[in-house]
């Protein structure tokens, strides 16, 4: 079982090292057994509002759309990465000019498709800045037909 | 809500319609992805993001990532609400909800448009899409809604930050 986890973890940080979109943004993953925490270092580029040093609303959708889709690939055993169907950004507060935690959850993990729920942080967990509710498809190619 | 009275709201509007271009890749991280505002139709706006290695989400098949699409779309709705507003506000984003109706394509330029479609005394409500401008399929669809605030609110927020970074 430990090993299992333990492989799956390797390939999900394989993945995300590939991504470059993951790169560009800053984004890393620790994980421990079935549980990941992403991190994103705080970098000038990702401001969205210089003048108040708030972090864009885009960078922490796209930190929070990857954490969910990792936790996704972390619980299954699927050879690509889940394709988002739809996904909810909340806002809840600005994200300073600090390093951004994420956690996901996976709600439900159905055959086809998986409900992720997925919360941001800066100081303090209770706190979060933002939370992201979305779909993932977690069915390769060959299940579905593009028209 | 009191107006502050020393804001003039059509010149500021106005100044906002002329240089809407510029206001939009004056935000760091548009700028880092590449993206650039493209034109307005009243209160329609349009910006789009060329297709990048960097911006990449799959590297097997190079489709660029959904985060590119919602800073994309985040960015686009927050400036259809500014162009839109008759009386000046700062605007903060409550959510944005996107459905992928299909991959972007390797290669290939974004466009998104939106449009503010309803103005409340304290919310403002747009829709939007992203597309491949060769043709006419949607790639996504999105609707937002941001909380509009006092201006000065803004103002005092500016001068916080810049005393704690002196």
């Amino acid at each position: 079982m430990t090993e299992t986890t333990l492989s799956r973890a390797d390939q999900l940080l394989a993945f995300i090292d590939r991504m470059p979109f993951a790169g560009f943004i800053g984004m890393t993953c620790e994980i421990r057994g079935d549980e990941m925490t992403a991190t994103l270092p705080f970098q000038e580029r990702n401001l969205g509002n210089a003048a108040i040093g708030a972090l864009h609303g885009g960078v922490i959708g796209s930190f929070l759309e990857m954490t969910a889709m990792a936790q996704v690939f972390l619980l299954t055993d699927i050879d690509f990465m889940p394709k988002t169907i739809d996904l909810t950004v909340d806002y809840l507060r600005s994200a300073g000019s600090q390093d951004l935690f994420a956690r996901a959850e996976v709600r439900k993990l159905g055959r086809r498709i998986a409900n992720v729920h997925a919360e941001a942080w800066q100081g303090e967990r209770a706190n979060p800045v933002a939370s992201l509710h979305a779909h993932f498809l977690v069915v390769g190619p060959d299940g579905e037909k593009e028209d | 809500m009191n107006d502050a009275t020393d804001i003039d709201n059509a010149s500021i509007r106005q100044q906002i319609r002329e240089n809407a271009k510029v206001l939009f890749t004056a935000v760091p991280f548009i700028s880092a992805v590449g993206a650039e505002f493209v034109s307005m139709d009243g209160n329609r706006v349009r910006a789009r993001v060329a297709w990048r290695e960097e911006l990449v989400g799959d590297p097997d098949t190079g489709v660029i990532h959904g985060g590119v699409l919602t800073t994309l779309l985040d960015n686009l709705c927050g400036m259809a609400v500014l162009v839109a507003l008759e009386k000046f506000r700062s605007t903060a984003t409550l959510d944005l909800r996107i459905d992928y109706m299909r991959p972007a394509r390797r290669g290939e330029d974004v466009m998104a448009e939106a449009e503010c479609y309803r103005v409340t005394r304290h919310i403002a409500f747009v829709r939007a899409k992203a597309f491949h401008e060769a043709e006419d399929r949607i790639i996504a669809a999105a609707s937002a809604s941001f909380a509009l605030n006092d201006p000065r609110k803004w103002a005092s927020a500016v001068k916080a930050y810049a005393e704690r970074q002196s």
